[in-house]
């Protein structure tokens, strides 16, 4: 059943929202132990959630548009009362003061969270190993990575955990997983989910996004989250785009190009490269027009993502000192009581991020790296909004290769960094983008084509997923 | 733009406030090798006269209105921190033995 299906059965009295509940807390308890895609399962406070939604059906109340539907929510989203980890020893047992804005918005639309899903800490991965309670596994091959770092997200939807997922999308950490897992996921316009109570990686690359396993469900799930937020200084001050409405109204007449230089980026599988030619192609015959554009300084994406992406976590995680929560480790002073805290709080991955930013921050370097690398951004940013002046919408692989095996990639932090090739572009842009489902590998995994959409674009690019979505071929 | 060294990493580690093994400053020399060594691509652009993005999504001066309301109760900021003292975050010695 999908969620706007749920939904609709709840708010009608025809299931009720306990027992939804409980069916996935079963699908939960049956095969989590192999896939780990939760880091707590919040069963009690579901059911209580579940029991007051159904009361309020009972009296006549309307719980709201995702009534009863069970969501799971990555663990770096905070939640009142309930642990809140970033998979991370330093914040393990903290418990946040508040709930982050899109916890408030999903409860308000009768929503349930049903548990907090594991992540590459502080959503620093592309394979959900760097978390530090263990890695999650692909539902489709337990000896593969679901991606990340979103990882346990995409894994929960794609094994009817729970009908929806939020992640969180710094570089590609909704869109790659959600690809490598076979399930739709999405990176709003920034600005436009609110990002106030989910904890900080890089402020200016950071959103909050959703995951499903149909277009129609993600839209749901976008809509309830999307719009202005006065506690998160960059929220874009409107209203969340409509997107469910134009679903089904096809793309004749739109214009779709094709990202030459993403097709033929670094480490792109060529069945991977194959199956977005023919996202293309099934475009076309739905009456868009499709051809390639080049976008010539998107090869830059992935250098300066790394040099902007580690100064902004730099800065973000120096917060984690011991001093307001989390891990403490004791010493004589204050200054060695910081330094003992992070060497033991924080895992490998993190350590490196905090020592590329940096040193990409610090004096006599500043220049050559962050400076430069903001730069860059300004370029990718002109080349996008010049293609956007040709096309309605950009085509382009989401992941360069499908599930990759446990291990495979976590030797050379190079390597693993690779896997966002195709996402980081639109996160400097700040643009919308969107994961779709489309065929398999020769190996029988999923791939996922990207859909690219200027600034604001989320109606189109929903529209154009929406299509993709019934021109995919059978899983 | 010379490789980075064994001695930055180490420096780049005091200002991080991360107390690195020698292993882990002879690792982190090398992939941060790595790492920079693909960004010579970057370096290596001439974007003197291309400004910087620093913000996707041009918002300036976000401000609320200079009225007073309520906020975070202090013992729910308290709640999370690991060692509290009359209502206040407690820390060794900043400077100094104990008193």
């Amino acid at each position: 059943m999908s969620a706007v299906e749920i939904a609709a059965a709840v708010r009608s009295g025809e299931r009720t929202a306990v027992d939804v509940v409980d069916e996935h807390l079963a699908a939960i308890a049956a095969r989590d132990g192999d896939i780990h895609a939760f880091n707590l399962v919040t069963a009690d406070e579901a059911r209580a959630a579940a029991l007051a939604i159904d009361r309020r059906v009972a009296a006549g109340e309307d719980p709201g548009p995702l009534a009863g539907v069970p969501v799971a929510l990555k663990d770096n989203l905070c939640t009142a009362g309930i642990p809140t980890t970033c998979s991370s020893r330093i914040l393990e047992g903290w418990r946040p003061p508040y709930d982050a804005t899109v916890v408030e918005r999903l409860a308000a639309a009768g929503a349930i969270a049903i548990g907090k899903t594991n992540l590459d800490e502080f959503a620093m991965g592309s394979s959900t190993e760097n978390s530090a309670f263990g890695p999650t596994r692909n539902p489709h091959d337990l000896t593969r990575v679901p991606g990340g770092s979103s990882g346990g997200s995409a894994a929960a939807v794609a094994a009817g955990f729970a009908p929806l997922a939020l992640g969180s999308d710094t570089g590609g950490s909704i869109r790659q997983p959600a690809a490598l897992c076979g399930v739709v996921g999405m990176k709003p316009t920034y600005g436009a989910v609110s990002r106030y109570g989910l904890v900080a990686f890089a402020s200016s690359l950071d959103q909050i996004g959703p995951f499903a396993a149909s277009v129609a469900d993600a839209a749901a799930l976008y809509e309830a989250i999307a719009g202005h937020d006065p506690r998160d200084a960059t929220s874009i001050p409107r209203p969340a785009a409509r997107v469910s409405e134009g679903l089904g109204q096809g793309v004749g007449g739109l214009r779709v190009g094709i990202v030459s230089e993403l097709l033929g980026a670094e480490g792109i599988e060529p069945d991977v490269a194959a199956r977005a030619r023919e996202a293309a192609e099934a475009l076309e015959s739905a009456g868009a027009k499709v051809d390639e554009v080049s976008v010539p300084s998107v090869v830059y994406g992935l250098s300066a993502y790394y040099l902007i992406a580690p100064a902004e976590a730099s800065s973000n995680l120096a917060r984690y000192d011991g001093v307001r929560f989390g891990l403490r480790v004791d010493a004589p002073t204050t200054g060695e009581m910081y330094d003992r805290t992070r060497t033991a709080g924080f895992g490998a991955e993190v350590k490196r991020r905090i020592m590329l930013g940096t040193y990409a921050l610090s004096a006599g370097y500043y220049d050559a790296f962050y400076g430069k690398a903001q730069r860059v951004r300004t370029l990718i940013l002109r080349d996008f909004q010049a293609a956007y002046e040709r096309f309605d919408v950009l085509l382009s692989p989401a992941s360069p290769s499908t599930a990759f095996k446990l291990g495979a990639k976590s030797a050379d932090p190079l390597t693993m960094y690779l896997n966002d090739v195709c996402t980081i572009p639109s996160n400097l842009s700040g643009d919308p983008a969107i994961s779709v489902p489309f065929g398999t590998g020769a190996d029988g995994l999923p791939i996922g084509v990207q859909v690219l959409a200027p600034s604001l674009g989320e109606e189109t690019l929903f529209r154009v997923a929406a299509a993709l979505e019934a021109a995919a071929p059978a899983a | 733009m010379a490789k980075i060294t064994r001695d930055e990493v180490a420096h780049v580690a005091r200002l991080a406030r991360l107390d690195l093994g020698d292993g882990e400053v002879d690792t982190f020399t090398e992939q941060l090798a790595r790492v920079l060594d693909h960004a010579a691509d970057v370096e290596a652009l001439d974007v003197a006269d291309v400004p910087p993005t620093a913000h996707p999504y041009p918002l300036a001066n976000v401000l609320r209105p200079d009225e007073p309301r309520p906020c975070l109760d202090r013992q729910a900021a308290l709640d999370g921190a690991p060692v509290v003292e009359a209502g206040q975050f407690r820390v060794p010695p900043v400077l100094g033995e104990a008193p």
